[in-house]
């Protein structure tokens, strides 16, 4: 079974309408968004690629409620996004992490409303699903890029969101943890069936994990077109499919053929 | 040996004792080659440190000069942490309050004795204040800027995580600060140890302060002015390597590199 033919048949989770967004400092006003669209179903994975500086972080920040657009309105589940909200949780690259708490400690960090012994089993599981076993009561310090990365996830996915907003989650890794940070990442959502919104600069890891991709133009930016994905998991990232897929993404952002 | 090799085990120790008994053979051969009366000799001062041991006064004196740092440096940390938090969290209060702290925090605790005799008298609370004051600034400042400078992705994580200002404070913002929190304090330790020696040569007939400033008057006793001094720089020491200790705790350890 295609994972595309479940996703036809769900509600919306997120839609976004007309969504601008200008900054102003010192008096000039700079904008970034001009006027995004577009819908998310419930239980898809959508990657987010454009060019760098495109304003991509700020679009999965306004989905985040830590920014307002200056225009237009997110709604997730039928409810506008008014502020950051445990339902949805923001991954950013491993400097998330608190260091002044152990590898427990940061999974738990969410989960203050529940009983201790809840939060105890919640934690332990959590940390076995990121394969963390052992470093319970290790430092972030002490974790290496990749374990760091997968905490953070951990502590995100413990407060069992129904969204995860990644924003270049694995771009301070090395290319070799990065791949398997990928494979980690959609063990995981299918575990959890989570709506994944993931912004990315590299189209390869889009095209590998994403239900959809959606292609941002330059700034001031809106989706130029959304390409959906349709090649089963685990993908041949050699078949003619996928690099038909690929170099289309390439041709949209103009970049095909230029190297 | 380069700069950056790590020393030995007993290196750590015996080239910083060989320094110490190189300054005390400097000063010795000093008080004899100038052949001066008036200043002690390292073993003068070994006798001194004697004569006040037997008696029993040093250690009366230490325990009182200890006390009062102790009080006047907690009353500090009690005020400075939790002022310091708030000018730090709410940069608006920060702007209107802080240009006072900085015409407050220039003027050495010594100007504040004639002000604090007069608001309390002579007696165990003047020194305090002293030491409360020289201490309260440094803490101050190293928590409004420990708050400032929390990484803003931390808040941020906390504030995604539904956190309420006050739970983001305790849970986030303080623990983030901690470290920085820590060097403030540190340096408020030693500013307020300073400070007894001045605070305890008024208003009070007993401590380290008190020690060096009654062995001059009753009798030019510099044995016994020298001996305390000794003292002060020895007990100095051992409250700055006592402090040093907390960064070891592993919720603070990411905020020191290490040696640092």
């Amino acid at each position: 079974m295609l994972p595309g033919t479940v996703m036809k048949q769900v509600e919306t989770k997120l839609s976004a309408q007309h969504i601008f967004m200008t900054f102003t400092r010192d008096g000039k006003s700079t904008p970034v968004l001009n006027d995004v669209n577009f819908d998310v179903a419930r239980g898809e994975f959508l990657c987010i690629v454009g060019p760098s500086g495109c304003g991509k972080s700020t679009l999965l920040s306004a989905i985040g409620g830590f920014l307002t657009p200056t225009g237009g309105e997110i709604r997730i589940d039928g409810e506008a996004v008014r502020g950051p909200d445990p339902r949805r949780i923001f991954v950013f690259q491993e400097r998330g992490v608190f260091p002044w708490l152990t590898v427990e400690g940061n999974i738990g960090f969410g989960l203050f409303k529940l009983s201790k012994a809840e939060r105890v089993s919640r934690v332990a599981h959590y940390i076995r699903m990121v394969g963390l076993v052992g470093f319970e009561k290790a430092y972030p310090a002490e974790l290496s890029g990749g374990m760091k990365q997968r905490l953070e996830v951990a502590r995100a996915l413990a407060v069992n969101p129904d969204m995860l907003l990644l924003d270049e989650p694995f771009g301070a890794l090395d290319s070799i943890t990065r791949l398997i940070m990928r494979g980690e990442l959609l063990r995981i959502w299918r575990e959890e069936r989570n709506t994944v919104i993931f912004v990315t600069h590299d189209i390869d890891e889009a095209v590998q994990l994403a239900d959809r991709v959606a292609v941002m133009s330059g700034r001031p930016a809106n989706i130029r077109k959304i390409v959906e994905i349709d090649i089963p998991h685990p993908r041949d990232i050699s078949s003619p499919r996928y690099l038909e897929l690929r170099n289309g993404i390439l041709e949209q952002l103009g970049l095909a053929h230029q190297i | 040996m380069s700069a950056l090799a790590q020393p030995r085990k007993w290196e750590q120790y015996f080239w910083p004792l060989v320094a110490a008994a190189a300054l005390l053979v400097l000063w010795n051969y000093s008080v004899v080659w100038t052949k001066t009366k008036v200043f002690p000799s390292p073993l003068a001062v070994e006798r001194g440190i004697a004569e006040l041991a037997h008696k029993g006064v040093i250690w009366a004196y230490i325990g009182d000069s200890l006390r009062r740092v102790v009080l006047g440096f907690c009353a500090a940390a009690v005020v400075g942490i939790p002022l310091g938090l708030t000018l730090g969290w709410y940069p608006r209060v920060n702007q209107v309050v802080n240009p006072t702290l900085q015409i407050l925090r220039p003027i050495s605790p010594i100007a504040w004795i004639p002000v604090a005799i007069l608001m309390f008298g002579v007696g165990e609370l003047t020194p305090v204040f002293l030491i409360f004051l020289s201490a309260v600034f440094p803490i101050v400042l190293s928590c409004v800027s420990g708050v400032a400078n929390v990484p803003a992705i931390y808040r941020r994580a906390g504030r995604n995580f539904g956190l309420t200002a006050p739970q983001l404070l305790a849970r986030v913002v303080f623990p983030a600060a901690l470290p920085q929190i820590l060097v403030g304090l540190r340096i408020a330790l030693g500013i307020a140890w300073l400070v007894m020696v001045a605070a305890e040569m008024i208003a009070v007939d007993s401590g380290l302060g008190y020690l060096v400033i009654d062995s001059r008057n009753s009798g030019k006793r510099y044995d016994l002015v020298v001996a305390a001094m000794v003292t002060i720089g020895l007990i100095g020491l051992a409250l700055d390597l006592g402090f040093r200790r907390l960064r070891e705790f592993r919720s603070v350890r990411w905020g020191f590199r290490d040696g640092a």
